[in-house]
């Protein structure tokens, strides 16, 4: 008899492993419709990474991991929270105000940004969770809209608080002094160091997991996720929890923008990359709402960034071709998940049925 | 005329899941023109049976055939076609449509949309005596009709074998009269109805054939000249049929639960006013079984709600065991100690997707064992959990098992062990014993028994008037959201009940 654990972790790893060839045959058809030569694609996107590239796509993947979190907090509560965008926009510009201005010395400056950012986050997605629960105003409408405002809102405060970095027409917040950063790492004897805030980030996944799997707040907002109705009944308040569960999904939202921020720019400019909190929804679908499965599609999806890079000097292809199958991913996983989850659901009716087969036979002896 | 070929022939029928062996060789010929009935424990597998009948769910084994046809069903519009149509317990109607707008949905290449199929509406009203107005709107049809529409639905179609999964649950003595009537019209015009039922005198009062179950196979098809329900009931489960008796009298003069005055307003809207409650009045002792009678949506699922804290809109004053509950969130009064098993166990009672052992926690989170410092102890959590499920007798492979992946009378057990565990001081009981077995209804009579003789104070709604008679102290009816008559159990009989809840007579 085989261990069904095993098999459970077999069929665990099964599913994801089957979306990726999914998603690499379909891309693959995409790279032969258009002409472009396959196998040079692959083996250029699929290569062993160097580990300059290494640290590059940790440091992508700590930033993915968070917006991923933060999708996540809202899908266990069905609040799809399409503004991690705008609130890690926000969170990051007071953060990098507010270590700017040093009123604290080293350390607790850096503490005191954070915290910071998280309330910026958490108060910008807060507008959407009390529209939600007092209005009934869609989350997904609602922070659509608060994306663009965040964008024009910062921008315009930029614009007063700014200084003018030298020889550039770039305009950005003040520095962050020295003793307030977070140190990095190197991995071997690379030029790109590793963001110290990859350990901040691995914490904001056990924290989230212990959260929502321990504890009788997680246990209301997953109630809540699976049926209003019953967790009415149980006693849960739904408007209040969806508040929450906004507030929370724009805290994690808060620490989006602060890797880079502590780890290598030291200011809010002109520069700054957006765009990751959709990148968050699609690593939270891959993930599965898991801390550690978000963590496997962040750096998944960092691998498939850094690699694609030279595809365009290289083969004269797009790196564009990656986000297809990132994309792709997204829907072959949803896919693979029932397809493997219906082969397991079979393969434990065979055991019921052997079971049930050696009984009789021990009843006709 | 004998026809040969049956209208449905059902031949070693199997179905697994996992940790469970639903049905295994399952064998039903049902004749044409006959009403066959189904009975069997909870989890027996009827359910399961029906849903394979009715292509909801493939067959792992076995074959199917319908009027002497081998079939092979992967949907219900399969079905539908091979003239096989079914209606679950849970109505699917959108309330906001007309009768004649729900008819059509999804069929409207049958007859239209228009008078062909108003017409045809009505000639299939007409033709089964179901009485139904095709521009009614569905909200303003009660439980009864609104059974009788889907069954019309199903007509429409062209079904030829109607499916009824546990029809009489949810309706009142009149209405499982008015059912049955429908039924025999049907089988008088050659069609064939299958139906399932816990209701075991009704089984033997309208069925032409009975097929017991017993662990997912069949065990014997007998005929029900022949058999007593008492007879029927040894042969589902081995055990004999019990009755609700009250014992002697345990109220007591503390008041448990005082309701004063409580009103809900109806509905916004112009011409809309009547209230849903009106001025509602009442106290419950400790150790008193307080019945209400009436016809479903006359008001008791409002009544219970506003006493949970579920209706903002209610006025009134509540108090429980001398606290007043009006200021109180629904987790502050459950705190107080209120257990609650909900009317629709589905949409109020069960986290569905979720493993049993949540399904425990679910309206207990901060009670003990399980609940320190804002954490939830899961082991102490299972450990509970399996403790009801021996002492509740709940079916099924493990506390990790979806709540789904449970029968509907399985579920049903859960809730009740969950509410009445945590010694409450009041228990909040709809319909306490729908959908559960003779044997299980019998042994959650007892665990209501038992309670009530150390103290429990009891609101018991229930559509099942014997149960009601049999566990109640005292027993008022609801009717439009007023209380309009007090009944001594003890001499009160179902007629003389059934007729107050319709208005028709009674003490005013
Ligand atoms: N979707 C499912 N997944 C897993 N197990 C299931 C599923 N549906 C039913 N079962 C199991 O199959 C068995 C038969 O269930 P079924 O619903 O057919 O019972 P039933 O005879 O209708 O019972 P009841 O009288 O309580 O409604 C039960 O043990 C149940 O737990
Ligand atoms: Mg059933």
């Amino acid at each position: 008899m085989k261990d069904p654990r095993l098999v459970k972790l077999g069929l665990g790893l099964a599913a994801p492993v089957l979306a990726l060839l999914l998603a690499f045959l379909i891309t693959s058809l995409v790279l032969v419709v258009a002409g472009d030569p396959v196998g040079e694609v692959w083996s250029t996107i699929l290569g062993v990474p160097e580990e300059r590239n290494i640290a590059n796509i940790l440091n992508n993947a700590t930033v993915l991991y968070l917006s991923g979190l933060a999708v996540a907090v809202g899908f266990r509560m069905n609040l799809f929270n399409i503004g991690v965008d705008g609130q890690y926009r926000v969170a990051a510009f007071v953060a990098a105000v507010v270590a700017g201005e040093a009123w604290l010395p080293g350390a607790a400056n850096t503490v005191l940004a954070i915290l910071a950012a998280m309330l910026a986050g958490a108060a910008w997605a807060g507008i959407a969770g009390v529209l939600r629960a007092r209005r009934g105003v869609s989350e997904v409408i609602s922070t659509i809209m608060l994306n663009f405002i965040a964008t024009g809102l910062v921008a315009y405060f930029l614009r007063r608080v700014a200084v003018r970095e030298e020889g550039s027409n770039d305009i950005g917040t003040k520095e962050i002094p020295e003793g307030s950063r977070i140190p990095g790492f190197s991995i071997g004897d690379g030029p790109t160091e590793v963001y110290g805030f990859i350990f901040l980030a691995a914490l904001a996944g056990f924290v989230y997991w212990f959260v929502l799997n321990r504890t009788r707040f997680g246990f209301d907002l997953r109630a809540t996720g699976r049926s209003t109705t019953a967790a009415v009944a149980s006693g849960i308040s739904v408007t209040k929890m969806t508040v929450v569960a906004m507030l929370i999904s724009g805290a994690v939202a808060g620490l989006v923008g602060l890797p880079l921020l502590f780890g290598d720019s030291y200011s809010y400019g002109s520069t700054f990359q957006s765009g990751l909190g959709f990148a968050g929804i699609a690593i939270a679908l891959l993930g599965r709402n898991h801390p550690i499965g978000i963590a496997i599609g962040a750096l998944l999806f960092a691998y498939l960034d850094e690699q694609s890079n030279p595809l365009q000097i290289l083969v004269g292809v797009s790196p564009d071709i990656v986000a297809i199958t990132q994309g792709v991913i997204v829907l072959t996983v949803v896919i693979s998940y029932e397809v493997v989850r219906r082969y397991g659901v079979r393969l434990e009716q065979h055991a019921v049925a052997r079971a049930l087969e050696a009984d009789r036979q021990e009843a006709r002896a | 005329m004998p026809d040969v070929a049956p209208a449905v022939r059902l031949r070693g029928i199997g179905k697994r899941f996992p940790g469970v062996i639903a049905n295994d060789d399952i064998n039903i010929d049902v004749a044409r023109g006959t009403i066959h009935a189904i009975v069997g424990e909870n989890g027996a597998g009827k359910s399961t049976l029906m849903k394979i009948l009715y292509g909801v769910q493939a067959p792992d084994s076995g074959t199917i055939e319908i009027a002497g046809e081998q079939v092979s069903l992967s949907s219900p519009a399969d079905a539908i076609r091979h003239g096989v149509g079914m209606v679950f317990q849970h109505f699917q109607l959108a309330d906001n449509f007309t009768v004649l707008e729900n008819v059509v949905l999804g069929a409207e290449k049958l007859h239209g949309i228009g008078a062909a199929a108003r017409a045809e509406i009505t000639r299939i009203s007409d033709a089964y005596g179901l009485g139904i107005e095709p521009d009614r709107l569905v909200e303003d049809l009660g439980v009864g009709a609104r059974q009788r529409v889907e069954i019309l639905k199903v007509l429409y179609r062209g079904a030829k074998v109607v499916i009824l999964d546990e029809p009489t649950a949810v309706l009142v003595p009149q209405e499982v009269d008015e059912l049955f009537g429908n039924l025999r019209e049907l089988k008088a015009e050659g069609l064939s109805v299958i139906f399932i039922s816990h209701k075991l005198d009704e089984v033997l009062s309208v069925a032409d054939e009975i097929t017991v179950i017993r662990r997912g196979t069949t065990v014997a098809t007998v005929d029900p000249a022949g058999v007593t329900s008492r007879q029927l009931a040894e042969l589902m489960v081995g055990s004999e049929l019990p009755s609700p008796s009250t014992e002697s009298s345990t109220v007591t003069d503390r008041v448990t639960l005082h309701v004063a005055d409580l009103s809900l307003p109806g509905a916004e809207g112009p011409g809309q006013g009547r209230p849903l409650l009106d001025a509602i009045s009442f106290d419950i002792h400790a150790g008193e079984v307080l019945g209400i009678a009436g016809v479903e949506g006359n008001g008791q699922a409002e009544l219970v709600e506003a006493i949970m804290g579920m209706r903002p809109g209610a006025t009134g004053s509540i108090r429980l065991a001398g606290v007043d509950l009006d200021q109180l969130s629904t987790r502050r009064r459950r705190e107080a100690g209120i257990g609650y098993i909900p009317e629709d166990r589905h949409r109020h009672g069960l986290l569905l997707d979720a493993p049993l052992w949540e399904n425990r926690v679910l309206g207990h989170q901060t009670r003990k064992p399980w609940a320190r410092l804002g954490l939830i102890d899961r082991k102490a959590a299972r450990a509970d959990t399996e403790r009801i499920v021996a002492d509740y007798d709940v079916r099924t492979p493990g506390v990790d098992t979806l709540a789904r992946a449970l029968s509907g009378g399985n579920q049903q057990k859960l809730i009740v062990g969950r509410e009445m565990s945590g010694e409450p001081i009041l228990l909040i009981a709809a319909h306490p014993t729908r959908g559960v077995d003779v044997g299980a209804q019998a042994a959650i009579w007892g665990h209501i028994k038992d309670a009530r003789r150390a103290g429990l104070a009891v609101l018991l709604i229930s559509a099942d008037l014997d149960e009601l008679i049999g566990l109640s102290d005292r027993i008022e009816v609801i009717l439009r959201g007023r209380m309009v008559g007090s009944f001594d159990p003890s001499h009160v009989t179902p007629e003389q009940l059934g007729s107050a809840m319709t208005g028709a007579g009674g003490a005013v």
